[in-house]
């Protein structure tokens, strides 16, 4: 009777209708996100490094930021954009925005929407900050801007003649900026900017990707990227050392830190389901050996 | 004047309703989990004619006008871009024209062998660029930063320690990963061991690929999540 019973709860178990997986998964990550469940999570060497890089600039370094996303993975690369920007800003460098993607101008509009314009309204277009769009050609883009940038760019996103931006007047090409940042989610970003700019050129690159490509871009730290942010977790770290070192930040820089709440609600479920749907796979595998 | 660059959506009622779009087309995604549906179908096509549309009009806006048409009749771009019309004609650019052109013979069946011509500059240039970029950055550079040396003087003890075990993992994994993918040898005996510890080494790099995959699913879904909350609630979260 007990091994009936026994047989039945596994049965149960191994044919749950996987819509419930998907309902416990939605409850894991609606519930944190209501009640404003939050982690700290301390920022990892890789992470540091790249803060560290941009701490340690001179006031007015150049730094390219480049979107090579687009709104489908924004809640993990659009943190990390947020966070970069406002500790280049905050230290008085001056930030050129580009886009390998399509997608990646309307991701630089928001940031300029969202923070530049809101947390940094002195900053001068032109002079501090300058949104440069979208160029086609991918990795072949990045071989001409290392030895001409101005072929390409020859205005910025509005259609001002570059020639007449003062921040422009020092660039001819990517050797001229001290730090690449590529925020990225796949062909062509980071890895790219990595190959056909920081290597070549001997250019500082840094990033932050997607979680799924982070595991690809880590073997290249620290020899050929000074450091790098990888998923919502990089993005969270990054603010977290921003806030220590900055803490007026604390209120605003902490979209990345608020969605780790349900990152972590999320993995214990997911977690939860690997252990039971192993229990219930060794449970059946020793009851076939038992009745064989 | 230098122009600034604009807003996305100027005006709140723009907003809003660009706002409430999103939050129905994101629920009518979410109604697949459950089952198929017409509203899931629906809204599947709507993005894929979106993103077709809209990668059209950005690269014909953002590459054909300012990288071909701006530089082969500036004096035409008055009012798209005032700022190349003094700009001399570049000559040089009939040649991408040309390609370009060539490349819609695929179009018609009778001339369509015109555009593997097209075809062949545009993978011969990829294939020309990547070899020598992947073999530096891929390849040479890796083998460099695998070989690093196990002790650094001045480090504390501790670290040192902490370095050797890194650099012991790091080639050992490399190695036995790479013995795991020579065929050339029966894998038996110590030989076969390594291979065996090389596809331990390949579990534990696909188990940390498989852990980020699942932290970036997770990410997305909480972003769309906190979308739909603030959609409802009206505030931020």
């Amino acid at each position: 009777m007990a091994d009936r019973q026994e047989v039945t709860i596994i049965e149960r178990l191994g044919t749950v209708d996987r819509r419930y997986v998907f309902l416990l998964i939605a409850v894991a990550v609606i519930i944190p996100l209501i009640v404003h469940y939050t982690t700290a999570i301390p920022t990892s060497a890789i992470v540091q490094s790249l803060f560290d890089k941009i701490e340690s600039m001179p006031p007015g370094s150049k730094i390219l930021i480049s979107f090579d996303y687009g709104p489908s993975t924004e809640p993990e690369n659009q943190p990390m954009a947020n966070a970069v920007t406002r500790h280049a800003l905050e230290k008085g460098h001056r930030i050129y925005l580009v886009a390998l993607w399509a997608t990646g101008p309307r991701q630089s509009q928001k940031l300029i929407d969202d923070v530049i314009k809101v947390e940094f309204p002195d900053k001068v277009y032109g002079v501090d900050w300058i949104h440069l769009g979208y160029k086609a050609g991918n990795q072949g883009l990045i071989n001409t801007l290392l030895s001409d940038f101005r072929t390409m760019y020859t205005t910025d996103i509005s259609g001002n003649a570059i020639d007449g931006l003062p921040m422009m007047k020092d660039i001819h090409t990517l050797r001229d900026f001290d730090l690449i940042i590529g925020l990225g989610s796949g062909f062509p970003g980071t890895k790219e900017w990595i190959q056909f700019a920081g290597d070549p050129g001997d250019i500082p690159v840094g990033g932050g990707t997607t979680a799924v490509m982070a595991p690809l871009l880590y073997p290249y730290y620290p020899k050929q990227m000074v450091g790098f942010m990888g998923g919502l977790q990089g993005a969270a770290e990054y603010e977290y050392a921003l806030v220590k070192i900055y803490p007026k930040y604390a209120m605003r820089s902490r979209i990345a830190s608020t969605t780790m709440g349900p990152q972590v609600t999320a993995h214990l479920v997911i977690v939860g389901f690997i252990i039971l749907g192993n229990i219930t796979f060794l449970i059946e595998k020793r009851r076939k050996r038992k009745y064989r | 004047m230098i122009l600034d660059a604009q807003p996305i959506l100027s005006s709140p009622l723009a907003n809003a309703v660009g706002v409430w779009i999103a939050s129905l087309l994101t629920l009518m995604i979410f109604s697949f989990l459950y089952k198929d549906n017409p509203f899931y179908k629906f809204a599947e096509h709507l993005f894929v004619g979106v993103s077709a549309a809209y990668w059209m009009c950005v690269g014909f806006w953002t590459t054909l006008i300012p990288n071909m048409i701006a530089r082969l009749w500036p004096s035409h771009m008055g009012g798209v871009l005032p700022a190349v019309v003094g700009n001399q004609r570049e000559w040089g650019y009939v040649i991408p024209l040309v390609l370009g052109l060539i490349l819609l013979t695929r179009l018609v069946t009778r001339i369509a062998w015109l555009s593997r011509w097209a075809m062949g500059f545009v993978i011969g240039f990829a294939a020309g660029t990547n070899f020598t970029r992947y073999l530096q950055s891929d390849f040479v550079s890796q083998i460099h930063s695998t070989m690093v040396p196990i002790y650094e003087p001045g480090a504390t003890t501790a670290a040192t320690i902490g370095n050797i075990f890194s650099q012991i993992v790091i080639v050992g994994g490399v190695v036995s990963a790479l013995i795991y993918f020579y065929f050339s040898k029966e894998h038996k005996g110590i030989f076969g061991r390594t291979a065996r510890v090389g596809i331990w080494v390949l579990m534990a790099a696909f188990g940390a690929s498989f852990g980020y995959t699942v932290m970036a699913r997770i990410s997305l879904l909480t972003g769309r999540m906190g979308f739909i909350i603030q959609w409802i609630s009206g505030s931020s979260w």
